[in-house]
């Protein structure tokens, strides 16, 4: 029990390696500074795009190299971070048989593109990570809330909810009992 | 989709579940339908929702592996292996090759059970009553030996991260070995009920037709993409807990339909059986555990580790900040995303369609709603 009452350690990164194949260079070359890292980890790849670049890279990816399948689609909230989530976009290649993951970060309010357009199975992937984080998707085509009621308030995935914080007046009002709790 | 205010005059809307018996949960379906023919239908989940993914940010590494196994229920064993995994793929350690040949087995065994429970609820969907009891009485066999091993039957707990929490109890070879001997002729006997059944035909054949590329577009893995011809099962592509010592088939089928995703399941639990018989022949001898340390906290890093559930590809994005806790975990639940391609199905086709479309894609709505 002594190690888990220790305070944590000061924050340390991520030991990603550069990842160097022909598809990192061809990435590299085609988006140049759009895209600010390319590294794999536990030989996992993983690139890292700036927001506006991502759904060009998901249109080469799928359409020039073979990253046919959106395998997953979801986001990390860092609240101490400039902008804020990470998006997280696993992609896999039938053909390749390689998985490849695109991240960009966003800062709350702003409104990355939705790849529905891409991939149509986004779709319901997106509104997840509408319903449980807040960030909303432009030109998605039925942004609503998906696992939790229409008229929720709140985004339980975010840091800032607490893990039994819940909305009081609708569970008053919709349950009729006075906390869930 | 399907708006009341714009309602075209032959146009009705038809509220379905969620209590309904054969949304196999609480699965609540509106659909736009014009006579008998389905225009469109809006799927309301989320009645099961208990936010997992965020007592898993609130629990230690260990006591959320309980908390994955109430995801998917049917398949509670899938659940802990892809967990287990996926932690021990972030520590960069792997279980002994007993646990690992262990956990093939109890996994191929909870394949066996869940496919058992689909092909059950799915035949009583149709209007096949006896394959229910048929299949729930050679499930009950499977049970058993959970049972036995774990003390439990339906939510396991079966794995620890880094192997395996039992040693196997004296006797569960030849537990396993009966229950092979005894399955076989069962699987048989179904198929004498369906395969060639007029009525269980007529229903299937046809139906909710995805093919390959729609299932790519749309997310959609596990059996039902293999039904549309695309020979692709993650033991194969990417091999995990020592499956590549293993041989066995993929069974594919080429239309995509619902009689197609049948079949494809009844063959697939023929090859679960040879698996486990090999498995259970060459079960090594050796420690159950690897050397895991007793507070586990992963490098500051992430890693998404997959496994061929039965219903799909099951993966777990991790997201570790080098605490006992995860900072994040991401499940990617193959009923949920197979679910979003209902609408593709069942659109165009007949209202009594949608209830076989429902019970062939298999879902649990425990894993849809997490």
């Amino acid at each position: 029990m002594g190690d888990e009452a220790k305070p944590a350690k000061p924050q340390a990164t991520m030991a990603a390696a550069p990842w160097e194949s022909n598809l990192s260079r061809d990435l590299k070359e085609r988006f140049g500074d759009r895209i600010s890292e390319i590294s794999t980890y536990l030989g996992q790849n993983f690139i890292v795009a700036r927001p506006d670049a991502v759904i060009p890279i998901l249109e080469h990816l799928k359409f020039e190299t073979g990253f046919d399948f959106l395998t997953d689609l979801t986001a990390v909230d860092w609240p101490n971070r400039a902008e804020r989530f990470e998006l997280v976009y696993n992609l896999y290649s039938f053909g390749r048989n390689e998985r490849l993951r695109v991240k960009t970060s966003v800062s709350e309010g702003f409104k990355p593109a939705s790849a529905v357009s891409v991939y149509p199975g986004a779709n319901w992937l997106e509104r997840e990570v509408y319903d449980m984080f807040g960030i909303e998707f432009a030109d998605h085509p039925d942004l609503r809330r998906i696992l939790l009621p229409d008229e929720w308030q709140g985004y339980p995935l975010r840091k800032d909810y607490g893990i039994i914080q819940q909305d009081e007046r609708w569970v008053q009002e919709n349950l009729g009992i006075e906390s869930g709790q | 989709m399907p708006d009341a205010t714009f309602l075209d005059s032959t146009e009705l809307v038809l509220n379905m579940g969620p209590q309904h018996p054969s949304t196999h949960g609480v699965l609540r379906v509106i659909l736009k339908l014009d006579g008998e023919k389905v225009l469109g239908t809006d799927c309301v989940i989320g009645y099961l929702h208990r936010g997992v993914e965020k007592i898993g940010e609130n629990r230690t590494y260990a006591q959320f592996n309980p908390y994955v196994d109430r995801m998917d229920y049917i398949a509670a064993v899938s659940n802990g292996l892809g967990y287990c995994l996926a932690v021990e793929k972030l520590l960069s350690i792997e279980a002994p090759p007993r646990a690992q040949a262990v956990r093939v087995i109890l996994a191929e065994l909870n394949r066996i059970a869940s496919h058992l429970f689909w092909l059950g609820t799915h035949a009583i969907d149709i209007g096949a009553i006896t394959p229910l009891f048929y299949c729930l009485r050679e499930r009950e066999e499977a049970l058993k030996i959970f049972e036995k091993y774990c003390g439990a039957r339906l939510t396991t707990h079966a794995f620890r991260i880094g192997g395996l929490q039992y040693e196997t109890y004296d006797g569960f070879e030849q537990d396993v070995r009966t229950f092979c001997e005894m399955f076989l002729p069962k699987v048989d006997e179904y198929e004498e009920l369906l395969t060639t059944n007029r009525i269980w035909m007529g229903r299937l054949k046809g139906v909710g037709v995805l093919t390959a590329e729609e299932c790519k577009q749309y997310c959609v893995t596990g059996p039902v993409l293999r039904a549309a011809g695309v020979k692709w099962d993650l033991r194969k592509a990417q091999p995990y807990s020592g499956y590549e010592k293993y041989d066995f088939d993929i069974p594919t089928r080429e239309t995509g339909d619902t009689y197609d995703r049948y079949v494809v399941r009844m063959q697939e639990m023929r090859q679960s059986v040879r698996i486990m018989r090999q498995a259970v022949d060459g079960i090594p001898e050796g420690p159950i555990m690897a050397k895991v340390p007793k507070v586990i906290k992963p490098p500051v890093g992430e890693s998404y580790t997959s496994i061929e559930a039965p219903k799909g590809e099951l993966g777990y994005y991790i997201v570790s900040d080098g605490t006992i806790q995860p900072y994040r975990v991401r499940v990617r639940p193959p009923s949920f995303l197979n679910l979003q391609a209902l609408d593709r199905m069942v659109a165009g086709g007949l209202v009594a369609d949608v209830v076989a479309i429902i019970g062939t894609i298999d879902i649990v709505l425990g894993e849809v709603d997490r």
